[in-house]
């Protein structure tokens, strides 16, 4: 027996629950504990404080409190400032709405464009949120989701046929990225396992292939399929712009996610082969249920940040002379009525962007959150 | 324990010696990994219901062996015959062991993304196709047999050695599986839950299991083996009936290795 310094007055095991000191919850202990614990930290809370302070609110007035949203032209809308030039003529980018968003996609047949919107977003659902009410079914509309629209976009089959060079804009960026990320999910898994199989031969060919286009720059990629790609084909047979770009962007990053599977298949302990292997589970039904769930799951921030790069890297593009949001904008900057306006375009495209590069990354997070199961 | 039972159900399971009750049977089997020479000449016929203790040193290739026997490990000559079925290159064979014979593993190898239930119902559904329902019922049972039911909906990473180890025992009885295999079951896992999981072993025991047990629990093997064999440098040095085995052991390794188990 230890003899404690002041007296203990009650029955051991029944001390009672006290309130946490004073100060360490609510707002004001956030912030003592958050913001000025150290004398480090409160120079840093208080320079943080000024550089917000400097920034935002001309921000704010230049691109919202002293804009203009309704004007002719460039002259007519500084016409309308206290200052020329001293805020944002968001009017450029309203009346080049429609070519950010359709392109050149003709005017007739733009439903197509909404129509195949509205399906994505049904095929994203299932996707987001497993709680979904008959969740297996919807499984086979996703994986007929990416035909269903191509045939939308491109016609012929009773549609008009739309020629792919009159893609553009939000929506060329929405199809290669899309088209990319759905594809290259499992060609890079199925390459992730190829490169760990027990085949010398197909392990050879999967390291060949995804070293090889490690190894070479996405530009060049999109400069041999506007040029080379054609020589590989049957003469005779011509094939769209759009799809040997389709075809490279998603090789390209295919190749990526493979790399960030494997990393994730080396996260998996021998012991769960072994204890799925001893249960008589076949090599597929094996990975499926029991490897790849896991191996993905370790594999969901490197994933996801493949998809955000290749996302972006769309506007890559405007280089073969495809009008992706970037390329609309820079060709509308070239209109004498309007030029000099580059400020309002590129924030415009930066914007889009980053709310559909923002929502990955959140949904990322959200998604290792629930994925989270204690070990 | 009802000690007389046991050794009455010893006696006729030894009398019972006809080839056609082997379930498992190897012959003259050796194994290398890579140039090293694991496995020497091993020969071991277990009859049906019959019980197996193994125990040795450390790498002396307990593990290897049992290993082979659901081609976890693959042998390089003699022959392994598991009910009836050689095990050859043929994949069909394998999974068709492998279905019938369970594997506790020193880890558990439990599937860390599904929960009790689900670890238990899995290949029941995957590979023998029982409707969910009923696999899942099935499961239940199990899991009330090893005595952590109100555990089914937890994830592995929620439950302790000793509960997590029952799970993967429950997983393994769902095949019904005519064999068991059991790699150091208790080894990993805290004193005072070993008890728990050695309880479960011998209630299977009890209800007739053909079993193989690696382990270095001693009470065990006397409680419910009907044969202990001793491993030394991949080769099988010395078996006999329990008490026999601790009372007289033959073979100097024997003795020094039971001289060093007990006297830790
Ligand atoms: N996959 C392997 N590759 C090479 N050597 C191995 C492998 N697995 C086990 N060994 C070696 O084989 C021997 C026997 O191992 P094991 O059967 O695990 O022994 P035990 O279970 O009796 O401790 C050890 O020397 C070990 O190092
Ligand atoms: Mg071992």
């Amino acid at each position: 027996m230890t003899e404690s310094s002041t007296p203990q007055d009650y029955v051991p095991g029944t001390h009672p629950d006290l309130p946490p000191p004073v100060r360490t919850t609510g707002p004001i202990g956030w912030a003592r504990i958050n913001l000025f614990s150290s004398p480090f930290n409160i120079v840093l809370t208080l320079v943080a404080v000024y550089v917000l302070m400097s920034i935002i609110p001309p921000v704010v007035e230049w691109a919202l409190v002293k804009s203009v949203w309704t004007a002719e032209n460039r002259v007519d809308c500084w016409a309308q400032m206290e200052v020329p030039e001293g805020a944002a003529c968001w009017a450029f980018v309203k009346s080049r709405l429609q070519l950010f968003i359709y392109g050149f996609y003709p005017q007739a047949e733009r439903w197509r464009v909404q129509l195949s919107f509205v399906l994505l977003i049904f095929a994203i659902l299932p996707v987001l949120y497993d709680k979904l009410p008959g969740r297996r079914h919807w499984f086979w509309y996703v994986v007929a989701f990416p035909f269903i629209a191509g045939w939308l976009l491109v016609g012929g089959f009773g549609l008009t046929p739309v020629d792919t060079d009159q893609f553009g804009g939000i929506m060329l960026a929405v199809v290669i990225g899309v088209t990319g990320i759905s594809f290259s999910l499992p060609i890079g898994i199925l390459l992730a396992l190829g490169r760990q199989s027990d085949m010398p031969v197909l392990r050879l060919l999967c390291v060949l292939f995804i070293e090889f286009i490690r190894g070479v720059p996405l530009i060049v990629l999109l400069f041999v399929a506007s040029t080379m790609l054609n020589y590989f084909l049957p003469p005779g047979t011509s094939f769209a712009l759009l799809m040997r770009v389709l075809i490279m962007v998603t090789i390209f990053s295919a190749a990526y996610i493979a790399e960030v599977v494997r990393g994730g298949l080396q996260g998996i302990p021998i012991g769960q082969h072994e204890a799925a292997d001893a249960l008589g589970l076949t090599y597929w039904k094996a990975h499926r249920l029991i490897i790849l769930p896991q191996a993905l799951k370790i594999s969901i921030p490197g994933i996801v940040n493949t998809f955000i790069g290749l996302f972006k890297d769309t506007t890559l593009v405007l280089i073969i002379g495809m009008l992706d949001p970037l390329g609309i904008g820079r060709a509308a900057l070239a209109d004498a009525e309007w030029a000099g306006l580059a400020r309002e375009v590129y924030l415009f495209v930066a914007i889009f962007f980053f709310i559909c590069c923002f929502s990955m990354s959140r949904y990322s997070l959200y998604l290792e959150r629930k994925l989270h199961t204690g070990h | 324990m009802a000690t007389e039972n046991q050794t009455d159900s010893r006696r006729k399971v030894a009398s019972a010696m006809d080839s056609s009750e082997m379930a498992i049977s190897i012959t003259d089997m050796h194994k290398w990994f890579g140039e090293f020479h694991v496995l020497k000449n091993i020969n071991l016929k277990v009859r049906r219901g019959e019980r197996i203790v193994i125990c040795g040193p450390s790498g002396s290739g307990k593990s290897t062996l049992i290993r082979c026997i659901n081609r976890l490990e693959e042998h390089q000559q003699g022959s392994i015959v598991v009910d009836g079925t050689e095990l050859t290159h043929d994949l069909k064979n394998i999974e068709k062991i492998r279905s019938e014979v369970g594997m506790v593993f020193q880890h558990f190898n439990l599937f860390p993304h599904l929960t009790a239930l689900e670890n238990c119902a899995l290949a029941p559904i995957w590979v023998r196709r029982t409707p969910k329902a009923k696999a899942d019922e099935a499961a239940m049972k199990y899991l009330e047999r090893v005595r952590i039911p109100e555990q089914a909906n937890k994830y592995p990473g929620q439950l302790s050695g000793g509960q997590q180890q029952r799970v993967a025992i429950a997983r393994s009885l769902c095949m019904n599986p005519r064999i068991m295999l059991f790699d150091e079951p208790t080894s990993a896992l805290d004193p005072e839950m070993i008890k728990e999981v050695l309880e479960v072993m011998v209630e299977l025991a009890e209800s007739g299991m053909t079993m193989l047990v690696v382990t270095h629990e001693m009470g065990f093997a006397t409680a419910v083996a009907h044969r202990v064999i001793f491993m030394d440098f991949g080769e099988i040095i010395e078996q006999n009936e329990p008490h026999e085995f601790f009372k007289n052991p033959q073979h100097d390794r024997t003795k020094l290795f039971l001289s060093q188990i007990l006297h830790h």
